[in-house]
């Protein structure tokens, strides 16, 4: 996995962030990610991230609940074994509804964490790397993406113009590992003269 | 203006104190990362001995059959199945809290929805231990899934209430868990970037599930929520409707009601917010989080308790009611002569229950006792005496005289071995919850942080100073225009 360059700034409060990353995103700047150690309402639009289909995904695994129980019970009530409780009809949907609305739930709740673990890229062992420590505790931390045409010092001081406090170089891997998290994440950071 | 968010002024701060964000992931992490107390190895040794005496029980009910409990032709339903009622019921105030309150946007729900919903999931746990163990050949539990099998294959039968209650009492602890775990993911994040210690490091590493707090990470988490949380509403309503069913489907005098639904889900309420009392009052004076689990917190549950209480209250008197209106005499026998008379042999049970669930809460239409912890502890122990004896007056009260005089039961009491096991699920239950308590958070720190500069304290005092400027302000000018 490409291990790229980051300039780093932190942030501690909400409205100081909202505005430098509209700034940021102004000046042309690629934002690779903003850490938070709590949800911003917001500001996954003041990033321009797009909205998730999740809800979509959990809908069509409801459906998929529903049309298996629906399914299984008619052919194995009506079509595989015949059996007569009570002179009450085969096909008794009625009777039916509190299995269908379960598996309905089921299949919803457990198709969409497991969508979402797939698309965050959750998963016991996994490792990532993630700047900052402390974002998941009280600070913001907004990474740039550093390409071929970027300045660094230009980078850094505009950081630090928006607000941004600390602010770094950082090599950092994109992706993630199989790790547990006790080794230092500075396995893949690299020295400034390293790289040319 | 610096501050984002606004709440009237009206409502109590859910967040006491001079607070920052830093300083609430220290408060509700200290106790996860300090040595465990004397006293919670005191706790959790007790609980693990009741837990060792429960699985005692129940080997011995397994070796010897469920012929080891008091149950009978006529009573065959007796402890098991009413401490199974009793706990799922339990279960549904954590949902409840998490779910319902959480489409509310009830902000309150923030300080106590972690430990309320490990509270279901724990409380779930041991509920489904009863109708497993019950089928004494446990070895043959599995029948009770539709699985292509040699007989036929025979399908279990999907009309019956029983099988609804694997798929719902299966589900509801499939999507607690999931629910529960998804919102601490965040937490144990929090925790592993904090960890010192090597151990700590590589358990939360692995529990976090590499978390780091993006951006979009958090929309989806969001999201989320949000669905699990509308599907975990209808689903908590549903499964004591169906726990319910299976009484009320059957042809029972005193079971044979359609009033059981609502009145199950509104005592499965009453008598979880009970012991989401019982935990938190205890909690958050050992673990120092007053400042989290606020008086105000304890007020709003117990006034949610004065409220289901009272609901509870009202479908007991319709029952009365509908007994006596239906002119069944059989019906009119289970209610009048069975339960509300004092001298029939369960006569008492009724009262109890009675006393417990509709009069005792009755004081909490007062602030000032509402606002009493002492009181309030004692009132949840109080209130879940209370909701047991309701089951176990529905269960037993109800099929002990029936029909033919030739088929009533003598008097039913438990042995050594149902108590033991009742008493197992109680070691169960707080056994994981000490160990919840210890490690892992049991406030939600990303949730406190994400109401913290709405509802806390020094923010809304901050946000009152300049409200009052604001309005002076306002009053100037306007003055000065005319």
């Amino acid at each position: 996995m490409a291990v790229k360059k980051f300039v780093t700034g932190n942030f501690y409060d909400e409205a100081v962030l909202f505005p430098a990353v509209k700034k940021t995103r102004r000046a042309g700047y690629k934002i690779h990610d903003v850490f938070t150690p709590f949800p911003i309402h917001g500001l996954d639009k003041a990033m321009g991230l797009r909205d998730t289909s999740l809800h979509t995904a959990g809908f069509i695994y409801g459906i998929t609940g529903t049309a298996t129980a629906v399914g299984f019970i008619t052919w194995a009530l009506t079509v595989d074994w015949q059996l007569n409780f009570g002179g009450k009809p085969f096909f008794a949907l009625p009777a039916w509804i509190p299995i269908t609305f379960e598996l309905t739930v089921l299949f919803a709740s457990v198709g969409m964490v497991l969508t979402f673990c797939y698309l965050c890229q959750l998963a016991p062992f996994v490792r990532k790397d993630h700047f900052n420590p402390r974002s998941t505790d009280d600070t913001f931390v907004m990474a740039l993406e550093c390409t071929d045409k970027t300045n660094d010092g230009e980078a850094i001081s505009f950081l630090q113009s928006i607000g941004a406090t600390d602010v770094q170089v950082q090599y950092k891997e994109t992706g993630w590992w199989l790790g547990r998290y006790d080794k230092d994440t500075k396995r893949f950071e690299r020295k400034d003269e390293a790289v040319h | 203006m610096s501050l984002l968010r606004y709440e009237s002024q009206v409502r109590p701060a859910l967040v006491e104190g001079e607070k920052d964000y830093h300083q609430v992931t220290e408060d509700i992490c200290r106790p996860v990362e300090a040595k465990p107390s004397k006293l919670w190895w005191i706790g959790f040794l007790i609980s693990a001995a009741m837990l060792a005496f429960g699985i005692l029980s129940v080997t011995i009910e397994v070796i010897y059959g469920t012929g080891q409990w008091n149950l009978n032709r006529t009573i065959g339903w007796g402890w098991d199945i009413t401490n199974f009622v009793w706990w799922v019921g339990i279960g549904h105030a954590g949902t409840l809290i998490s779910a319902i309150l959480l489409l509310f946007r009830q902000g309150w729900r923030t300080g106590v929805n972690r430990a309320a919903e490990a509270m279901t999931i724990f409380a779930v746990m041991c509920a489904g231990q009863f109708p497993i163990w019950h089928m004494g050949r446990v070895w043959n539990a599995f029948f009770v899934l539709p699985y292509p099998n040699t007989r036929g294959p025979l399908w279990v039968n999907f009309n019956s209430p029983l099988l609804w209650d694997v798929f719902a009492i299966s589900t509801y602890f499939t999507v607690s868990l999931l629910f529960w775990y998804s919102g601490l993911i965040p937490d144990l994040a929090t925790l592993r970037d904090r960890a010192k210690k090597k151990w700590r490091k590589v358990f939360y590493g692995v529990a976090a599930f590499g978390w780091t707090g993006s951006t979009k990470h958090w929309q989806r988490h969001e999201a989320l929520s949000l669905v699990l949380a509308g599907l975990s509403t209808p689903l908590v309503l549903s499964v004591h409707t169906i726990v319910s069913f299976d009484f009320a489907t059957s042809v029972v005098p005193g079971w044979h009601t359609t009033i059981f639904p609502p009145y199950f889900v509104a005592g499965a309420i009453f008598s979880g917010f009970a012991m989401v009392q019982t935990l938190l009052v205890v909690t958050r004076k050992v673990l120092g989080l007053q400042e989290y689990i606020t008086l105000e917190h304890i007020e709003v549950m117990n006034k949610v308790i004065v409220l289901t209480g009272s609901i509870v209250g009202i479908a007991y008197l319709t029952e009365l009611f509908m007994a006596w209106y239906s002119a069944v005499p059989y019906e009119n026998f289970a209610f009048f002569e069975n339960r509300l008379n004092l001298n029939s042999p369960y006569g008492w049970s009724y009262w109890i229950m009675m006393g417990c669930n509709v009069l005792s809460p009755q004081i909490f239409w007062f602030r000032k006792m509402r606002r009493n912890l002492v009181l309030t502890f004692f009132m949840s122990i109080l209130i879940n005496i209370g909701m047991w004896f309701e089951r176990f007056v529905i269960i037993v009260t109800s099929v002990y005289r029936d029909y033919l005089p030739s088929a009533w039961s003598t008097y039913y009491t438990p042995t050594i071995w149902e108590v033991g096991f009742y008493m197992g699920t109680f070691g169960l239950f707080f056994t994981c919850y000490f160990l919840f308590s210890k490690f892992f958070p049991v406030i939600a720190i990303a949730e406190i942080k994400h109401i913290l500069k709405k509802n806390g304290e020094s923010y809304k005092e901050k946000m009152d100073t300049v409200e009052k400027q604001d309005t002076e302000k306002f009053a100037h000018d306007q003055e000065h225009d005319h």
